[in-house]
């Protein structure tokens, strides 16, 4: 064996340190692997569930449906009969069913639960159209006016395309921040650092097998997830999906400056790993990591522009799934680099060889 | 030539003052001892001479180089021992020392050399974090050694061992300066400094209070020796007839004799055939530290 580089000696021992770290292969690895098993193989087939719906009676409005119209309406519903009117209502309220409907004359009339909003809203929506519907066939005229809905995102889209950029991408920060902020505490605690300064090796050297290490780690994050994604839960790329790769490079870069941050700030090796947990998992839910921002408040969307995550997670899920082009990416990158550039400034100022 | 010339250092924190002071003056191939209790300020002091901390005041120049800022020239030719756990979390003992060999570009045979040196062949494959206390010391020390150094700094090396841990680790730091290779070393045992050292430095609240070999620090306490002669040798009459002594005892160990003149008096029992059991204590560098602080050495 030839004698290795301070550079690749450096590399592979901290490599190695990694990989027997099962604490920390666990976090980077199999913890957001759970993740995606949970969201992609549980919440998949949870194709927004069927309307419990109580006909209360005779409602010769359903009843005398057209086949197609009835498989619609069967296709939203979960249709159970009843004729004590009263027990109905009871069974609304108590949450067991979603909506009771009954006929009096030419009224339809709904009693429905407001506890699910949503459902509330589909089942509100989905008998006015079939009421409109029995309105227009009544005329004995043919519709003027059809409607086709079509879906913008391609056929393939599942939870899985929606989950695996986000958790990918809070995977990365994880393992970022958390092994710089472990690396620079236990090196500071164990004073390796200072045996290291007394060392004919540059810091340059230093800082660069950690970075190459975790950049590895991050990339092997990245293989594993989209392999498992697309072996197991039917994961479909797009196109430029490749940029991914420059974007988890630079976001690696990004959190590791933050754990740098951590690690320069915190007097313990747990003190680091804990302000880098205390900064990367809000960031995390408020980065849509975990579950869509788009139906969060205003003030969060605005806050979560200041996150670098948040740009992570866009800049992958365009890429990833959302088909967008190569250039999607660049502006996530750019605002990546610049806080890559920021933090690490910062986490320097900050910087002292010793805890004392 | 010296090796290490140190000038006036100095170094405060906040309203403490770690070392005050010190100027010191090693020449090459000695092995030099810093003997004081904890909080001395030994180690800060050895920080200064490696060049890893900034002095306040005052300057040190290792083989004639000034050692701060960070100098290239002198990283190879020195070797560090900063205390037991300075090591690359879970590599085996033997990934680690070659891992500091690469670092100063040697090669993977040397570094198990060494670790064959300290005794740890057989804890090759061990984690570094399941070595015991003085398993890991050695192979603090043999990272420090594996470029071979010409001067070595081990702060502490024996630090936290049981005594027999410690007394194993003897052996192998008296050799590491057979090869003209300079030492200098911490401590707050005096016993070690006594048995590894050519010259001890004494150091009390950031000074160095004495400098010189332990023999002469303990001739210079001018204390009289105590020489006792087994059971049955001498009558104590007798023992007070020999010239130089200024005064005798019985104990249980036999006839006390105390001297200022150890040399004449052990000439003249031995005139007498008066050795059987006789053993000579003189002071110890405990003894010097008594007198050069007035108070009792703790560790």
């Amino acid at each position: 064996m030839s004698t290795r580089g301070p550079f690749w000696a450096l590399s592979i021992a901290i490599l190695r340190g990694f990989l027997r770290d099962r604490g920390a292969v666990f976090f980077a690895i199999i913890f957001p692997l759970m993740f995606l098993v949970l969201f992609g193989g549980l919440l998949a087939n949870q194709d927004q569930s069927k309307v419990d719906l109580i006909q209360i009676g005779s409602v010769p409005l359903v009843d005398d449906l057209p086949d197609d119209a009835r498989g619609a309406f069967d296709a939203t519903f979960e249709v159970s009969e009843k004729d004590d009117r009263a027990a109905a209502l009871e069974e609304v309220r108590k949450g067991d069913a979603d909506v009771a409907i009954e006929q009096r004359g030419d009224r339809l009339i709904a009693h429905y639960t407001q506890t699910d909003a949503v459902k509330a809203a589909v089942t509100q929506g989905t008998l006015r159209a079939f009421v409109d519907g029995a309105n227009v066939a009544a005329t004995g005229q043919e519709p003027r006016f059809t409607f086709e809905p079509e879906s913008v995102e391609d056929d393939s889209l599942t939870v899985i395309q929606f989950v695996t950029p986000g958790l990918l991408g809070w995977a990365v920060a994880m393992s970022a921040a958390f092994g710089a902020a472990a690396t620079l505490q236990g090196w500071r605690q164990s004073k390796l650092l200072r045996r290291l300064q007394l060392a004919p090796v540059s810091t340059r050297t230093i800082v660069a097998a950690r970075v190459t290490v975790t950049l590895l780690i991050a990339l092997g994050q990245l293989a594993i997830f989209l392999g498992l994604g697309a072996a197991a839960f039917g994961l479909t790329l797009t196109g430029s999906w490749w940029m991914a790769i420059p974007l988890v490079v630079v976001g690696t870069l990004c959190f590791m400056a933050l754990g740098l941050l951590a690690g320069a700030l915190a007097r313990t090796t747990e003190g680091a790993v804990n302000l880098a947990n205390f900064l990367v998992l809000p960031m995390a839910f408020l980065s849509g990591s975990f579950f869509p921002l788009d139906a969060a408040p205003q003030w969060i969307q605005r806050l979560s522009d200041l996150l670098p995550l948040k740009h992570l997670n866009t800049g992958m899920l365009d890429v990833m799934v959302r088909g967008e082009g190569p250039s999607a990416a660049l502006v996530p990158l750019a605002i990546l680099a610049g806080f890559a550039l920021v933090v690490t400034a910062l986490a320097a100022r900050l910087f002292r060889w010793e805890t004392t | 030539m010296a090796a290490i010339s140190a000038r006036n250092l100095t170094k405060t924190y906040g309203d403490l003052v770690a070392v005050d002071g010190v100027s010191l003056e090693v020449d090459d191939g000695e092995f030099v001892g810093v003997l004081g209790p904890n909080g001395a300020g030994k180690t800060t002091l050895l920080e200064m001479l490696e060049g890893l901390r900034r002095p306040d005041g005052g300057d040190v120049e290792v083989f004639s180089e000034p050692v701060w800022p960070r100098n290239a020239r002198l990283q190879t030719r020195i070797g560090v021992q900063l205390q037991a756990s300075s090591f690359f979390e879970r590599l085996t003992a033997r990934e680690q020392i070659r891992t500091f060999a690469s670092l100063y570009g040697v090669g993977p045979g040397p570094a198990d050399d060494w670790l064959e040196r300290v005794g740890l062949t057989d804890k090759a494959d061990t984690r570094v974090e399941d070595l015991s206390g003085g398993q890991a010391q050695r192979l603090s020390i043999a990272c420090a050694l594996v470029h071979d150094p010409e001067l070595v700094f081990l702060d502490e090396p024996t630090a936290a061992l049981d005594p027999q841990a410690r007394r194993n680790l003897w052996d192998l730091l008296s050799s590491i300066n057979d090869s003209g290779r300079t030492v200098v070393l911490t401590t707050h045992y005096m016993d070690e400094a006594e048995v590894l050292c050519d010259r001890v430095a004494v150091m009390d609240h950031g000074r160095i209070l004495q400098f010189d070999t332990p023999a002469a620090l303990v001739r210079g306490l001018d204390a009289p020796a105590r020489i006792t002669v087994g059971p049955g040798t001498l009558t104590t009459e007798q023992a007070a007839a020999i010239p130089g002594v200024t005064e005798t005892a019985d104990s249980v160990d036999g006839v006390v004799l105390v001297t200022r003149d150890p040399a004449g008096v052990v000439a003249a029992l031995a005139e007498g055939h008066h050795l059987d059991g006789v053993k000579v204590q003189t002071g110890t560098l405990e003894d010097v530290f008594l007198s050069l602080t007035g108070r009792e050495y703790r560790a």
